[in-house]
């Protein structure tokens, strides 16, 4: 009985370690961006890489400017967002409130194949079908642009909204929904009224979560999203955000180097980025969590 | 459940006992894509000559290539320019010596939409268009609408050639679209009827139509004779001196055959 | 009065199935492009011959082979620390501070942009630990990249164990370990191989994480271990795609390439769908 029950400590303290690994891999992320992406502070000062307007990193003298490489990855991410947090919440609400189940059997599995499709066929789609499609539908000088990369994450983003939103939806207490029809409300009314305000918070998570993935998208904007390191002026202008621009210049900048040490900073900013949309949704999950409802 | 967990012993199992070095002569090639085609080409018939050779390749452009030389993880680097003084001090910081061979001769030739009128254009005219001064094809003789500049990124050898000749060392407009490689100007050339941009001899082909730069076509004979004012040539960057395969390869491909396989890619073979 | 209500219900209402519907014509429209430029390209040759001809004819084998070892480095990676982490936080951890850090970790590693596991796998796996440019690097990236997925999945699979089969367990005098090991875990099995099954097909979709650590343009050979960099399906779309040699004349491989690599991934999350389904009627006494 002793053997079992020192085993059983063991055991304990061995599943304790293994899961402290995913912070353990976390905190080795974080310092080795930190590590290599900290000395091109050294070169430019921070306010000058943050706010620098002129992306130049193989020139003699170099510029590391990322100012129009944040700004495009903003854009093209709140451009996505317009268009798949409607779609998102629309066919969350769809799923879970109206459609009848054998839709809703067709409709989920749809979603979920949405989500497994590889980022990088979704880029090759927008560069080689939708990209010639835009330029010829809006007479546009060229297809491949913030407008087309934004279409592309929305595709992507969709299903992580769905999900997200439909769990939340779905949590919410019967008796909420039953007291408002009791009220008189028509299912449409009581959707809008109590329950998407009462799975609000879960919305929240779930869009600030479809947005996160989209501005940490690579291949997607890699691909389709034109690469002009400029401040865009419409939608349809080249940009280059930027994962685009870490992909396309790591295999060129020599280990050391100001410009790998640059891409690296670069990173850092896309981590800082996507950390903050992950408290912010890791917070309101957590505060407004619904904790039952009122009844007796 | 323990089928399962056997299947996954034996495929561990079979990963780690193949995982004993083995390593049969290799050779990795990484760089420029003006001279992956020479490459992809000289690799093929030197794998056929010699069959316990493996030689793996890679484009990226010329920043990659010599990158990859510096860092030694590769034994060739493919550059469509001259190494730069600031890749020199840092590989020589490393305690490494790039040793250049020329394997071709390149131009650069400007290329235009199928469906654009314009077929000549003079150096300034190609480097205002590319600073953004000019804006319009009208500006230039052409049919009305806008310049679509598409340039390399930064990790380009052609990139880098065209910023010296053309340009003279002045800033590419931000505004330009960039791709990763010749291939990439190719495709978007050919399918946005108001682009310029540029490439290797090598890549020329019906999809897109060339422009005389000063009224000199971008030749081989005009290459050789010195007329064309954006040529240049094509290295291949070793860690210091090579010795074994790596010799052998850079041999074959300054050989008659690796030459005459050079011209069957497209670009200037040196004799 | 009401009668307005409901028109504008009904109004909505159709706006809702359309928006939902809306997916699915996205979907069935790059499927229906990728289907239809694609499948001339697909033949038996295509997959089990290497690419010929500077990539513009023969197969696309490597890849299929450097994805799938690719996937089993992963899986090797991933789904034990993930199923460990899992059994820790869902039969042993309290609900404290602690565990929130815990969580919050798992749940910041999922959001962690897949280029930026790029860079860490780089300059951690390929540099620091000297394994250079290999199935190594590139699985063991993709499977840190997996790991918040796995882990999730497990959770969820062991929750669904009742609590009357551990504690049934515990009755009859088993000791926690025993308990997890002949009853929760075989008990949450299906649920957590089902959802592995999903974190694996993106892995195998992936292609920053890859990029640099263990993709490259060709190689000849098929790997012989795993310290050899492969080829792999999304890495050849993508060079083909952008720096190819001959990417107009490549085209039907690129669909082709994509096709291939879009049946894989469907093939995987529809037996992982239908495996859940299936499960889900057994338990339902």
């Amino acid at each position: 009985m002793l053997k079992r029950q020192v085993i059983d400590k063991g055991v304990h303290s061995g599943f304790l370690l293994i899961a402290l690994f995913s912070i353990t891999v976390l905190s080795l992320i974080v310092l080795f961006l930190f590590k290599e992406g900290i000395p091109i502070f050294e070169y430019v000062s921070i306010k000058d890489f943050v706010l620098g307007q002129y992306w130049y990193p193989t020139d003699d003298p170099a510029d590391f400017g990322i100012f129009p490489l944040i700004l495009g990855s903003v854009s093209v991410t709140l451009l996505s967002g317009i268009i798949a947090i409607p779609l998102g919440i629309m066919t969350a609400v769809y799923l879970a409130e109206i459609a009848p189940p054998k839709v809703a059997e067709i409709v989920k599995p749809i979603v979920e194949l949405m989500a497994s499709m590889p980022s990088v066929v979704i880029g090759f789609f927008g560069m080689v079908v939708v990209a010639p499609f835009i330029q010829q539908l809006f007479n546009i000088p060229v297809g491949l642009n913030m407008f087309n990369a934004s279409l592309m994450l929305a595709f992507m983003s969709i299903p992580t909204i769905c999900s997200l939103s439909e769990d939340a939806i779905f949590c919410v207490p019967a008796a909420l929904k039953e007291a408002s029809f009791a009220l008189g409300a028509t299912h449409f009314e009581t959707i809008v009224k109590v329950i998407i305000p009462a799975s609000l918070s879960g919305i929240c998570t779930a869009v600030i979560l479809g947005l996160s993935r989209a501005i940490g998208e690579t291949m997607v904007v890699l691909m389709a999203a034109g690469g002009a390191a400029m401040i865009p002026g419409s939608i349809f202008d080249p940009v280059r955000p930027l994962p685009a621009s870490i992909a396309a210049e790591m295999a060129e900048a020599p280990f050391g180097s100001e410009h790998y040490h640059a891409l690296f900073a670069i990173g850092m900013v896309l981590f800082g980025f996507t950390f903050i949309f992950n408290l912010i949704a890791d917070y309101i999950s957590y505060k407004f969590r619904q904790v039952g409802e009122a009844s007796l | 459940m323990n089928k399962f967990i056997k299947l996954i012993v034996v495929l561990t199992a079979f990963i780690l006992i193949t995982s004993s070095t083995g390593i049969a002569d290799e050779l990795v090639i990484k760089g420029s894509t003006t001279v992956l085609p020479i490459a992809q080409k000289t690799a093929e018939a030197y794998m056929a000559e010699h069959p316990s050779v493996k030689i793996s390749l890679s484009g990226g452009g010329s920043g990659n290539g010599i990158k990859a030389i510096i860092d030694g993880t590769a034994q060739i680097g493919n550059a469509s320019r001259f190494i730069k003084q600031k890749e020199v001090m840092l590989a020589t910081g490393k305690g490494v010596y790039p040793v250049p061979f020329r394997v071709a001769l390149d131009a650069i030739v400007p290329v235009v939409n199928n469906k654009n009128s314009v077929a000549d254009l003079t150096l300034d005219q190609l480097k205002d268009i590319y600073l953004g001064k000019i804006k319009n094809w009208k500006e230039i003789g052409g049919t009305p609408g806008k310049i679509v500049v598409v340039s390399r990124d930064s990790s380009s050898g052609t990139f880098g050639v065209w910023k010296n000749l053309v340009m003279k060392k002045e800033r590419v407009i931000p505004s330009a679209l960039t791709v990763p490689s010749n291939g990439g100007i190719v495709q978007a050339v050919a399918g946005t009827p108001g682009a310029i941009g540029y490439v290797g001899l090598g890549y020329l082909n019906s999809e897109i139509k060339a422009v005389r730069v000063d009224g000199i076509k971008g030749s081989e004979e005009n290459t050789l004779n010195g007329s064309f004012p954006i040529s240049r040539g094509l290295f291949m960057f070793t860690k210091g001196w090579p010795k074994g395969e790596t010799m052998g390869f850079i041999s074959f491909v300054l050989s008659k055959k690796g030459q005459s396989l050079v011209k069957e890619a497209g670009s200037i073979p040196l004799f | 009065m009401i009668k307005q209500r409901l028109i504008v219900q009904k109004i909505w209402f159709s706006l809702l199935k359309v928006a939902a519907w809306v997916n699915g014509l996205a979907l069935a429209v790059i499927v229906y492009f990728i289907l239809s430029r694609g499948w001339r390209a697909v033949s038996w040759g295509f997959l089990t011959q290497a690419p010929k001809d500077s990539m513009t004819a023969g197969g696309i084998l490597p890849c299929i082979v450097g994805t799938i070892a690719l996937c089993l480095m992963t899986i090797l990676v991933a789904l034990p620390i993930g199923v460990a982490s899992a059994i820790y936080l869902n039969e042993y951890a309290g609900h404290g501070k602690f565990i929130r850090f815990i969580r919050l970790g798992i749940n910041n590693l999922a959001g962690v942009p897949s280029i930026v596991f790029g860079l860490f796998g780089l300059a951690f796996f390929c540099i620091v630990l000297k394994m250079g440019v290999s199935i190594a690097s590139g699985g063991l990236t993709l499977g840190i990249m997996t790991l918040p997925v796995i882990i999730g999945a497990s959770e969820e699979a062991l929750k669904s164990v009742p609590n009357t089969y551990r504690e049934a367990s515990l009755a009859m005098g088993a000791t926690k370990w025993q308990t997890i090991r002949r009853v929760v875990l075989p008990t949450a099995f299906p649920g957590i191989i089902t959802g592995s099954i999903l974190g694996i097909s993106r892995a195998a979709g992936e292609t920053a994480p890859i990029m640099y650590t263990g993709a490259v343009f060709f190689t000849p050979d098929l790997p012989a271990s795993i310290l050899d960099e492969v080829m792999a399906l999304p890495y050849h779309i993508y060079v083909l795609a952008t720096a190819g040699t001959q990417i107009e004349a490549t085209r039907h491989l690129q669909y082709g390439t994509a096709l291939v690599l879009i049946v894989l991934i469907f093939g995987m999350n529809l037996s992982a769908i239908i495996m859940r389904s299936k499960m889900r009627k057994k338990l339902r006494i």
